[in-house]
């Protein structure tokens, strides 16, 4: 029988791993311990529901509901002086429990402190657009949905920005594969030159690694020179390579000028 | 097979000749100036842009996807392509992140040797970026003199590693090499003659009448618009912020050399010249205290972490416990922690982040790749509009855009 893969998530997986190997995880410590993180959340949680709260690796992380996401980051914005969006973006947990997790990367230059604000969307949910209060979000959030498939509200321009505009699915979910699905293989193919080329040209194979052997175009071993483009599936005649010093290559012993013809037609 | 009418670029199809007068120009994505494969939708009225959209993607391959799908160290090389112009500080935002994940302390060797490759690493970049941009404008003599400084560091970087462009010259944990003889007397070398080249640039431009037109009062950006985009490096300290991330929170031994962080409230192009002169004087400062601080270092240039990090060659040479956890981490790579890290370095085009979530796995569960220039090409949807198409090259090539970040 064939081993069982996961359809939800076809992204590499290690070949082994020790049957009681536990990660170790990275130290999360309360807020209270710092100060200005510990006022900052404070002053948040007077506005709205934080659902958890921690600093890891030298930086606040603040969960909320998704539907605060304009609030709060409005919040942070306005009241507590984080005054860059250094990035955001999302994580893919559709296989775990079929959501997305949305982080907000904030940076407060005053304080130079940095913060995360995350928050969790169901697969078909859509979130709000927070473009009118970071102009950075309306690429981050183009990419995002480019990416992820995240549906924005009130985006100014909700069209995808890395894939082209026609592409289907989105590559960054982990039921992409990294090789690109069949409607990748078939892109080019079918743009350029239309869907009747397909059986001419054959499908698209980003694999890097991959050597046809049957490919006459494209590639020539030594000893088996046949014409450009011939069918060398069914097996391929022996070309041996011959040296001069074993007869093998015709050569001139006298040059005889008034036997030779010269050739002013060069298609003859 | 072919079909003629399937080749053609579809926008060749639009209507140009418009009842209001709007002509839309198609910049790119071939055109030199671009510094790459961008495309602006121009929207024009006269020689005036009235709307500017730009489209990436072209160079787009998936560096997030393939992050997932490669274990920590097989990932290092790939960060090279992104800014290809200064390689050596994305591995190097990439190895900090990682060691931020594991909670490695480096070697104080191998953090001398992560200072000189980033501060040469900046100087190249900073040289790239004014020989382009002067050819841009015309100046064909600066092109010539800044390409001819680079060399010397790309020779540097060779002799270091071996590579030109894309170094791949820090690991997680560390630095793979110590330097070679040669290294510290020519870099002295180069940086006392540095001075004097960034003098011969700076009298060609600073008061060159094309230059001043083509610089001064283009291309504005305020304060406010700065920060609203997300723009950080010189973009950011050309409009009057002053945040270096190098100094607000320090990495590496930045806490302990002395530079300084010239700023400008000006926010035009010739601010951004202005601002790239200095940081190149300012990074030749830091490299002549770095030079110093090499001497007296102990020889370790990788951390101990027996769980993370492969032990020095001679052990895994002679003992066998090593070989066999080195065997264990070239085959399936290190394990870092279940937790997530944004870690931000200065690179030389701004802000270089990675966010790292790893589920204690050997592959990421999700990195991304946070790429100053995506914000600063972005910023030029709203800093087009109004100014004249000469201007549109020399804002592109003061925005120091490389799409290898762009579109990652």
């Amino acid at each position: 029988m064939r081993a069982y893969t996961p359809k939800d998530n076809v992204q590499k997986k290690p070949y082994y791993t020790d049957r009681y190997w536990v990660a170790p995880q990275v130290a999360k410590s309360d807020v209270s311990e710092d100060a200005v993180f510990a006022s900052d959340l404070e002053l948040i949680k007077t506005k709205f529901e934080v659902l958890d709260a921690f600093i890891q690796v030298g930086q606040m992380v603040v969960i909320i509901n998704a539907v605060d996401n304009f609030g709060v980051i409005e919040f942070l914005k306005n009241e507590l002086e984080y005054n860059q969006l250094s990035e955001m973006s999302a994580i893919d947990w559709l296989a775990q429990e079929g959501k997305f997790e949305i982080f907000y990367q904030m940076l407060s230059m005053s304080k130079r402190k940095r913060l995360r604000v995350k928050c969790k969307i169901a697969e078909k949910e859509s979130i709000q657009s927070i473009e009118k209060l970071f102009r950075s979000a309306d690429w981050s959030e183009r990419e995002m949905y480019d990416m992820f498939g995240v549906v924005i509200n009130n985006h100014p321009f909700m069209k995808r920005i890395l894939m082209p505009e026609d592409w289907e699915g989105f590559p960054l979910r982990k039921t992409y594969p990294l090789q690109g699905d069949e409607f990748a293989q078939w892109y080019e193919v079918d743009k350029i030159f239309g869907k009747e080329a397909r059986e001419i040209i054959g499908p698209e194979n980003r694999d890097p690694a991959r050597v046809d052997r049957y490919d006459t175009t494209r590639f020539a071993r030594l000893g088996h020179e046949v014409p450009h483009g011939a069918d060398i599936s069914q097996g391929e005649p022996e070309t041996p390579l011959c040296y001069q010093e074993n007869e093998g290559v015709f050569l001139i012993e006298k040059f005889d000028a008034e036997k030779s013809v010269v050739i002013s037609d060069r298609d003859r | 097979m072919q079909q003629a009418n399937r080749l053609r670029p579809f926008f060749e199809n639009i209507t140009f000749d418009r009842a209001d007068n709007e002509l839309i120009l198609n910049f790119g994505p071939q055109h030199p100036s671009a510094h790459g494969q961008l495309r602006l939708m121009l929207h024009l009225q006269q020689e005036q842009i009235t709307k500017a959209h730009p489209d990436i993607g072209y160079l787009h391959r998936g560096m997030e996807k393939m992050a997932e799908n490669m274990i920590y160290n097989e990932f290092m090389p790939t960060t090279d392509r992104m800014d290809y112009i200064a390689s050596s500080s994305n591995n190097y935002g990439f190895a900090l992140a990682v060691e931020k994940l594991i909670g490695l302390e480096v070697p104080r060797r191998a953090k001398v040797i992560r200072m000189m490759l980033l501060e040469t690493n900046r100087l190249m970049s900073h040289l790239f970026w004014l020989a382009t941009t002067a050819l841009d404008i015309g100046a064909m003599t600066v092109f010539l003199f800044a390409f001819r400084e680079r060399e010397y560091l790309m020779d540097l970087i060779e002799d270091y590693c071996g590579a030109r462009l894309t170094h791949a010259a820090v690991r997680i944990g560390g630095v793979p090499l110590d330097l070679p003889d040669n290294f510290l007397g020519d870099l002295r070398k180069f940086l006392d003659k540095l001075p004097e080249n960034i003098k011969d640039y700076e009298d060609l431009l600073d008061t060159n009448r094309i230059w001043k037109m083509r610089m001064e009062n283009v291309g504005v950006i305020s304060k406010e618009m700065a920060l609203s985009w997300g723009c950080s490096g010189v973009m950011l300290r050309a409009s009057g912020v002053e945040w270096d991330i190098r100094k607000e929170e320090p990495y590496e031994l930045y806490d302990e050399v002395d530079f300084n962080v010239p700023v400008s409230d000006k926010g035009d192009n010739y601010a951004r010249y202005k601002l790239y002169m200095a940081e190149m004087r300012e990074s030749a400062k830091i490299l002549y205290q770095v030079l110093d601080m090499y001497e007296g270092t102990s020889p370790e240039l990788m951390a101990h972490a027996p769980q993370y990090i492969s032990a020095p060659k001679i052990d895994i040479m002679t003992q066998n416990y090593s070989l066999m956890q080195h065997f264990v981490l070239v085959t399936q790579g290190m394990r870092p922690p279940v937790g997530e890290v944004y870690i931000a370095t200065e690179s030389p085009k701004g802000e270089l982040g990675y966010f790292i979530n790893s589920q204690g796995g050997a592959y990421p569960y999700r990195l991304k790749l946070r790429a100053p220039s995506f914000w600063h090409t972005g910023i030029l949807t709203d800093l087009l509009p109004g100014h004249y198409i000469p201007d549109v090259v020399s804002i592109i090539g003061t925005t120091n855009i490389v799409f290898g970040e762009v579109d990652r």
